[in-house]
């Protein structure tokens, strides 16, 4: 291989288009496991079961995609030996979709509990919990931005995002328990809420793994964000 | 203090009308191993025959200043016998002198004066770290060219350790090598790197991040960037580093 006009071709056309469309499609999963979990919170403040039973049977579709794009991974990893950026991006890519995943998991558990409790009304007006949705709903947003485009500022304060959720998440626990005791007959329906808000606590905890891979696919170096 | 320091190195070919390395840094650590690293007529054959003055010849003009253990080997006071002894080199295609296995070990001893009666051992513990002693200790008055390109390309270290040299060169000492040979000889070079400083030119990227401390990246004559071989195939600073170890150019 000869450095002249020639270096200046495009090298490794199939590899650089399957590298693309790699990242088009865990972009496409992150997309789908956050409207889930969006639409998991909607489902649950309109006791909408028919939206909830929809949630969990597109599990399925995320499901099936996380295991196309990790058996992608593996053969781009086998065949093609990629290096630098290239290396993180697929690194990357195999480490979050786990998270995508489990983001609809938690989405669809989320669903099921609506499900079940979709004819009660709720023992208590819903605040914290759609906030907590938002906060999470935002930093996944900025997750799959940040994925596209490299540009990572956004994903600098999700330590402070995530610690608002836990102070949430903790609220919601001291406030429903404190419903229970003085009226425990609320006892199951307060249970179900505070599992919902146990899986968006660990939503957010999901977000801060997904930044700091993308954190380290962008610039090399691995933060912990938590 | 680096084992080898380059500074502001340039070499000419062709009574200075092909400019093959240009302003070259470069310092190489003690016992490790750095990887020479970039496309084809970039100048890492270049560079690494100016480790031992191999590019002491006709029409060829080597500016700058190359340091081995803090001494300026382009200094007229440097015996070039005793700077080949101490910069050994292996080549690209296993090649074995024409003559049995132990001749061939022996060669360089000999041209070096040490007696007969040592031989045997320094045969003995070349091949041996060599990995070679194993396959050949029973076949040692047998013609060197009947044995595999694997064990010829050991052989060549071997006869390269024998002098006892401080600094190895390998130049693509695999590239004529099926996988097993070539994962032998990657083990032998980290074994090596204990007692010998090594400079190894490879095409193979894998093989660069598989063996190497440190990697340097060339191209047309310019050494880009050297850092330690992680931070070069996992980020590289270099826009062109990145595209040439992503195997994309342009
Ligand atoms: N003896 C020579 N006479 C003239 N030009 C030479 C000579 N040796 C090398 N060159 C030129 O110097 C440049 C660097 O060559 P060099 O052999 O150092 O490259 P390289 O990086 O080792 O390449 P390869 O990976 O193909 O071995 C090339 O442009 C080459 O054509
Ligand atoms: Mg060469």
């Amino acid at each position: 291989m000869l450095l002249g006009d020639s270096a200046k071709m495009p090298l490794r056309k199939e590899y650089t288009a399957n590298l693309e469309k790699l990242k088009v499609d865990v972009q496409k999963m992150g997309e789908l496991a956050k409207d889930s979990a969006r639409n998991a919170i909607t489902a649950l403040v309109q006791r909408d079961r028919v939206l909830a039973t929809r949630i969990i049977k597109e599990n399925v579709t995320i499901d099936d995609l996380e295991f196309d794009i990790e058996k992608r991974c593996m053969k781009l990893i086998a065949l093609q030996q990629p290096m630098a950026v290239d290396l993180r991006t697929i690194g990357t890519c195999m480490k979050i979709i786990t998270d995508f995943d489990r983001i609809s998991d938690l989405a669809g558990d989320i669903a099921e509990i609506v499900v079940r409790i979709a004819d009660d009304p709720h023992v208590k007006p819903l605040i914290d919990i759609p906030r907590m949705s938002e906060i999470s709903q935002g930093m996944l947003s900025d997750c799959l931005e940040a994925f596209s485009t490299g540009e990572i500022k956004m994903l600098e304060d999700f330590s402070e995002r995530d610690n608002e959720i836990d102070a949430l998440f903790d609220q919601v626990r001291r406030e429903l328990l404190t419903l229970t005791i003085e009226k425990p007959r609320f006892i199951a329906n307060a249970s179900h809420l505070n599992f919902v808000a146990l899986h968006l606590e660990r939503i957010g905890d999901h977000a801060c793994n997904i930044a700091s891979r993308i954190i380290y696919m962008v610039t090399g170096k691995r933060r912990k964000l938590e | 203090m680096s084992k080898i320091e380059a500074r502001g190195l340039n070499v000419y070919y062709e009574k200075g009308t092909v400019h093959a390395l240009k302003e070259v840094n470069l310092e190489i650590e003690s016992n490790k191993i750095t990887a020479l690293i970039g496309p084809s007529g970039c100048g890492k054959t270049t560079f690494l025959r100016t480790l031992n003055r191999m590019n002491e010849v006709n029409d060829v003009m080597t500016k700058g200043k190359v340091f081995i253990d803090g001494v300026e080997i382009y200094n007229g006071g440097v015996d070039v016998i005793q700077l080949r002894k101490k910069v050994g080199m292996v080549f690209q295609q296993p090649n074995p002198f024409p003559m049995s296995i132990y001749d061939n070990v022996a060669y360089g001893p000999r041209v070096h004066g040490t007696q007969n009666k040592k031989l045997d051992t320094i045969v003995e513990e070349s091949l041996k770290k060599a990995a070679l002693w194993d396959e050949v200790h029973d076949r040692l008055d047998e013609n060197a060219l009947k044995f595999s390109g694997g064990q010829q390309q050991r052989l060549c270290i071997s006869r390269a350790l024998a002098v006892n040299p401080e600094i190895i060169l390998f130049d693509e000492p695999c590239s004529a090598l099926d996988p097993i040979s070539t994962s032998k000889v990657e083990d032998l070079l980290r074994e090596l790197k204990k007692d010998y400083t090594i400079v190894i030119v490879t095409h193979n990227m894998q093989q660069a991040a598989r063996v190497s401390d440190f990697t340097a990246f060339f191209l047309l004559g310019e050494m880009i960037e050297c850092g330690k071989t992680t931070q070069i195939f996992e980020k590289p600073k270099d826009k062109r580093t990145e595209d040439y170890v992503t195997g994309r150019f342009g």
